[in-house]
């Protein structure tokens, strides 16, 4: 449960875009395992649905139409899911101690019971992937943990037809990728290698990646000055709801806004 | 297909038109991906830029319904550029013979061909035939340049479909059309081969069995038939349609694709006669030639004992269509709109979502006085008595409903596009009340079978003659329940006498009564043997006693390292992964292309069989014969009487080579091809006999400008009966969307996410609007056309709200191919506005 992984046993999902095909038979694969419900949703104009990651949605395709120089349009297929990062913004600010962890297979995974509620992850992650259930409980893609550990892959990379999903061993992944033609790997280095990581083609921005992902500077000052003092002082629930109001101001609802 | 799923990793150029795998078949883009891993090319030709597109290497856009055209042109493309395999062309096709010379085409007769009847809407095929030498083998000329040969014929007919032209029709712009033709005609040459994925695309349109044609020829041009990453393959719709299709779902075949009888044809005799194709070239193997031994054992699988020498066989009892009668998807309802029919079974499906001019057949279905409805949830059809615009009251028909469980409730076999027969096991007991269709079928059968027992009827030989040893029987006689094991056993057959090979001497023993049969090679046309389908015959047999079921096999071996997976499953025929792979060699028995030979010529090995040296090693070969050239050679294509692929084939109803013809309707006054705007061949019975309601239709009209196509999404099933019940799914596409361009959208006012009205001449629905860059407007002969499309997965009574929006098929046309009679769902008229 240490925070950063191990670096010999770290396991990952490679995504390549180019390969993905939109069938989305990760999505479903998704549900399947983790027995999340469906939402009802609307068409908005786009195939993308769920229009963003939710706490019944841990994995999404992010449809998106770019300029092409050759076709009339060039359509986008990116997988969009937790990053597992080593260095997880999620984990350093979240004042509950065991809520959010670290696999041995490096996945960043959550325990419910342990989570107090207080919604600093959302602030603490770089790629707007924490959510919220219901119950007002931490709900994200934790790269099916109780399925890798038995040695299986995860759901979505199971399903996948195509290869546009690949489980396992990340230096391997990394190898194949570049061994492919792709010169360089999103989230090789960045927050310090993630767990999610792209074969791009082109700039990450391009498939919806800021160049450079970071933590926000608040909440590495937090992190390293306030929490330890605060959790030992007070206790989880109170230590959380002031970081947070330090941090990002009084509470909203995610999901709520984002509908 | 007449390859396989997997085979699709060894082409060197793969062509997608007529189908979106991406969405549909999304497994397949599994092998399209490792094909283009090893450097291959994928293009996708399609009005819409779709998921497949996104991963293709040349995209050209093309409007709906001009296939022929595009094909056509690229025929031209490679006979002008000599890119066609001379070799290959002059040995297993065709192209050397010679035509009758009163044959007349497109080119000289303004888009019809010899021998059309303007009133009957048919050609008489007379002059469709080939100069026959004095022994009464088809004259050839290997020089390929007499006027009246195939080749020419086949350069003069497409001499019209230049460039220009071509764009001018498809909206195609030129360069893009030249990149296609390019790239598709470099698998001309021995070691490079293409092959083609079509679906619905290609099929449901007027022009939909010639649109297959047109690309046959292609690939018979550049000699990609037979060849590893070749052939023509369609991606079967559903995962079991190919297994429908071959145990006679459809009106015109029986199982194994034995014609349906006739009235006229009022004997067994008779009927072989007819379908018994002869040659007289002794190179040539003309397999249907053993069509006798295959009905009859047939007979013999369904009519047992009570099927004997002396009365046909129990040919009798076969249901016999009418001369002339066309018993098609369409007309069935054609007939149920007109007030004709009294009962319908609907049993796994859904016309009231499914079936074109869908309004309509909804209120056909209220015309009936009963109809039971066999599936596994309710649905529209069921229901349609309480659908949009229906007052229950009005409506007399008695409606039945019996739930079936699902596939994993049950065991049988499943037979995939690629002809691979799998058995899958039962996961789970059935729930409730559900039961598998053949246990209602058992059950249905009994009924019937008893009420004609006791009350006799016009002839009820056909019901209580039937043989039906599917289980253990109760004290009544009744099977109590369906072993589906012993349905698989009688389709593959058994020896019903011992049966020997009496062309040997001594006479070998081929077969031990009440054995299974080892293959179809055993069958006989004298009764000592079954097969409720001959060509499924080797499915489930038997060797030295011990009874093997070749669909449960799993072995994992490739010796040719190509894929064929020869112990995985089964496939018919005989195992044959790759069909006519007898061309995928020259005529010394050498593989076109050693770095994937299919089949090889070993001379010096000894037949396993005959002890003798020589034979074929790889895929299980077309036939046994020594390669062509030798002396005991046979030509490759042998399911055909003259043995070659058919360049010129004289077996369709609308002409021996594709021509172009504009969709019933269109957005064009003119083909500007000819002066036959439609397929001159397609009914238009029932367009004359009604002239309005389902029949209705409006081209080149201004109320309905823009070209309009249907089709899926991988999230739902066919008419969403097993999709629209899953929240998951339908998360992901809750609602009808209607795809547009911006340069559309722009002009009606639409904005992305709009909701929208689309309307034909068959009645309007609502559905959302997606604007995109994936649909532009064509240039179509100089004007600007704009394409809309659709999926066709939603219906009125699920999701519950009615949110989702009601059936595409309530737009499309009622109208089908001039061969098979599939509805022309891919290429119509609509017009859209804001809701």
């Amino acid at each position: 449960m240490a925070n950063t992984p191990n670096k010999n046993n770290r396991k990952a999902i490679l995504v390549t875009p180019e390969v993905c095909i939109g069938c989305r038979g990760c999505q479903t694969a998704c549900k399947s395992w983790n027995q999340l419900p469906g939402q009802k949703t609307k068409n908005l104009g786009t195939y993308q649905n769920p229009p963003d990651l939710a706490s019944s949605a841990f994995n999404i395709i992010r449809y998106s139409e770019v300029p092409s120089e050759t076709n009339p349009v060039r359509w986008l297929f990116v997988s969009r899911r937790c990053m597992h990062c080593a260095d997880a913004g999620c984990m350093k600010i979240c004042p509950a101690p065991g809520a959010i962890y670290r696999t041995k297979e490096g996945a960043v995974a959550f325990d419910k019971e342990k989570c107090i509620g207080c919604r600093l992850c959302v602030a603490g992650c770089p790629f707007d992937v924490p959510r919220y259930d219901k119950d007002n409980k931490i709900s994200k893609c934790h790269l099916c943990y109780d399925r890798i550990a038995e040695g299986l892959q995860p759901a979505c990379a199971k399903t996948c037809p195509t290869g546009a999903l690949r489980f396992g061993d990340r230096d391997k992944l990394i190898e194949s990728a570049k061994q492919a033609g792709y010169g360089k790997i999103y989230g090789e280095a960045d927050l310090g290698g993630l767990g999610s990581i792209f074969a791009f083609k082109d700039a990450p921005k391009l498939y919806g990646y800021a160049e450079k992902p970071n933590i926000p500077e608040s909440v590495i000052f937090w992190h390293n000055v306030l929490k330890p003092l605060a959790v030992i002082g007070l206790g989880g629930a109170v230590a959380g709801a002031l970081i947070h109001f330090a941090v990002i101001g009084p509470h909203k609802d995610e999901e709520v806004k984002k509908s | 297909m007449t390859n396989h799923w997997i085979d699709i990793r060894n082409a060197d150029v793969v062509l997608v038109m007529g189908s979106n795998p991406a969405s549909n078949h999304p497994i397949s883009m599994k092998w399209i991906m490792r094909a283009k891993e090893r450097g291959a090319k994928l293009i996708v030709v399609d009005p819409r830029f779709t998921q497949t597109a996104a991963k293709a290497d040349v995209y050209a856009a093309m409007r709906s319904g001009s296939d022929i055209a595009f094909l056509g042109g690229m025929i031209k493309y490679i006979l002008d550029n000599n890119l066609y395999f001379k070799d290959y062309v002059l040995d297993y096709t065709n192209a050397s013979f010679l035509v009758n010379p009163d044959f007349k085409g497109p080119s000289e007769l303004d888009g019809l061909f010899s021998g059309y009847d303007v009133k009957t809407r048919k050609y008489d095929k007379k002059t469709w035939s080939f100069q026959m030498d004095e022994k009464g083998v088809p004259k050839k000329d290997p020089a390929l340049k007499d006027p009246n040969c195939v080749f020419q014929l086949l350069k003069k007919n497409y001499a019209r479909y230049t460039i220009n032209k071509v764009s001018g029709i498809t909206g195609t712009p030129k360069e893009k059309l030249e990149e296609v033709y390019k790239l598709y005609a470099s698998t001309g040459k021995p070691n490079k081969v293409g092959t083609e994925l079509y679906a619905m695309g290609w099929t449901q349109h007027t022009i939909g069995t010639q649109n297959i044609r047109a690309m046959c020829i292609i690939q018979l041009l550049l000699g990609n038939m037979g060849m590893a990453g070749g052939g023509i393959n369609a991606l079967r719709g559903e995962s079991n349609v190919q297994g429908s299709t071959d145990h006679g779902l459809l009106f015109h075949i029986l199982p194994g694709y034995l014609p349906t009888p006739t009235a006229s044809l009022a004997s067994l005799p008779a009927y072989i006669e007819k379908y018994t194709p002869k040659t007289k070239d002794p190179k040539s193997v003309n397999w249907w030639s053993n069509r006798g031994k295959y009905i009859t054992s047939y007979l013999k699988a369904i009519y047992g004992s009570s099927a004997t020498k002396e009365n046909d066989f129990g040919y009798a009892y076969l249901p016999k269509l009418d001369e002339g009668m066309n018993a098609s998807w369409l007309n069935l309802f054609y007939k149920m709109w007109q007030g004709k029919t009294e009962g319908f079974f609907a049993w796994g499906q859904n016309p009231a979502c499914s079936t074109p001019a869908a309004k309509y057949v909804r209120d056909a279905l209220g015309k009936l006085k009963w109809m039971v409805t066999a599936n596994l949830f309710d649905n529209e059809t069921a229901s349609f008595w309480r659908g949009p615009g229906m007052n229950p009251k009005d409506i007399q028909t008695e409606v039945f409903f019996l739930p079936v469980c699902s596939s994993v409730e049950k065991e049988g076999s499943l037979s995939n596009s690629g002809r691979w027969a799998q058995w899958r096991y039962k996961a789970i007991e059935p729930i409730g009340q559900s039961k598998s269709d053949s246990d209602i079928m058992n059950e249905l059968y009994f009924r019937v079978k008893s009420l004609y027992q006791k009350q006799g009827g016009k002839f009820p030989e056909p019901i209580v003659k039937l043989t039906w040893n599917y289980g253990e029987k109760d004290a009544n006689g009744k099977v109590k329940e369906v072993n589906i094991h012993n349905v698989a056993k009688e389709i593959n057959g058994y020896y019903l006498e011992d049966v020997y090979d009496k062309t040997a001497t001594p006479p070998k023993l081929l077969g031990k009564k009440g054995d299974l049969c080892a293959s179809f090679v055993h069958l006989q046309a004298d009764g000592t043997t079954s097969s409720g389908n001959w060509i499924y015959s080797q499915s489930y047999t038997q060797k030295e006693g011990k009874i093997i079921n070749m669909m449960a096999r799993r072995g994992k071996n490739d010796p040719t390292g190509l894929g064929l997976y020869p112990e995985w499953t089964w496939a018919w025929p005989v195992n044959r992964r790759i069909i006519y792979n007898r061309a995928s060699v020259d005529p010394q028995g050498k593989p076109w292309d050693p770095k994937r030979a299919v089949i090889k010529w070993d001379p010096v090995k000894p037949d396993p069989n005959t002890k003798k040296p020589g034979v074929w090693v790889g895929d299980v070969p077309d036939g046994p014969a020594p390669p062509m050239a030798s002396e005991k050679g046979k030509y490759p294509f042998i399911m055909r009487a003259d043995g070659v692929g058919a360049i010129f084939g004289p077996g369709l109803a609308d002409g021996p080579f594709p021509e172009h013809y504009e969709s019933l309707e269109c957005p064009l006054e003119e083909n500007l091809l000819s002066k036959q705007r439609i397929n001159p061949a397609v009914s238009l019975k029932i367009q004359e006999e009604l002239g309005v309601d389902l029949a209705k239709y409006y081209s080149c009209d201004v109320r309905y400008p823009l070209v309009a196509t249907t089709y899926r999404v991988s999230e739902h099933w066919q008419t969403g009966v097993m999709t629209r019940h899953l929240p998951w799914q339908l998360e992901m596409q809750p609602q009808v969307f209607l795809e547009m361009s911006k340069e559309l959208a722009a002009e009606k006012g639409i904005q992305n996410g709009d909701k929208v009205t689309v309307s034909s001449a068959r009645g309007d629905i609502w559905a959302i609007a997606m604007v995109t860059d994936r649909f532009r407007p064509f240039k179509i002969a100089g004007s600007t056309v704009h394409q809309v499309g659709l999926p066709w997965h939603f219906g009125w009574q699920y999701p519950e709200d009615g949110s989702g929006g009601d059936s595409a098929n309530i737009l499309t046309p009622f109208i089908g191919d001039a061969n098979t009679m599939i509805p022309e769902s891919k290429a119509f008229m609509v017009n859209v506005k804001k809701a």
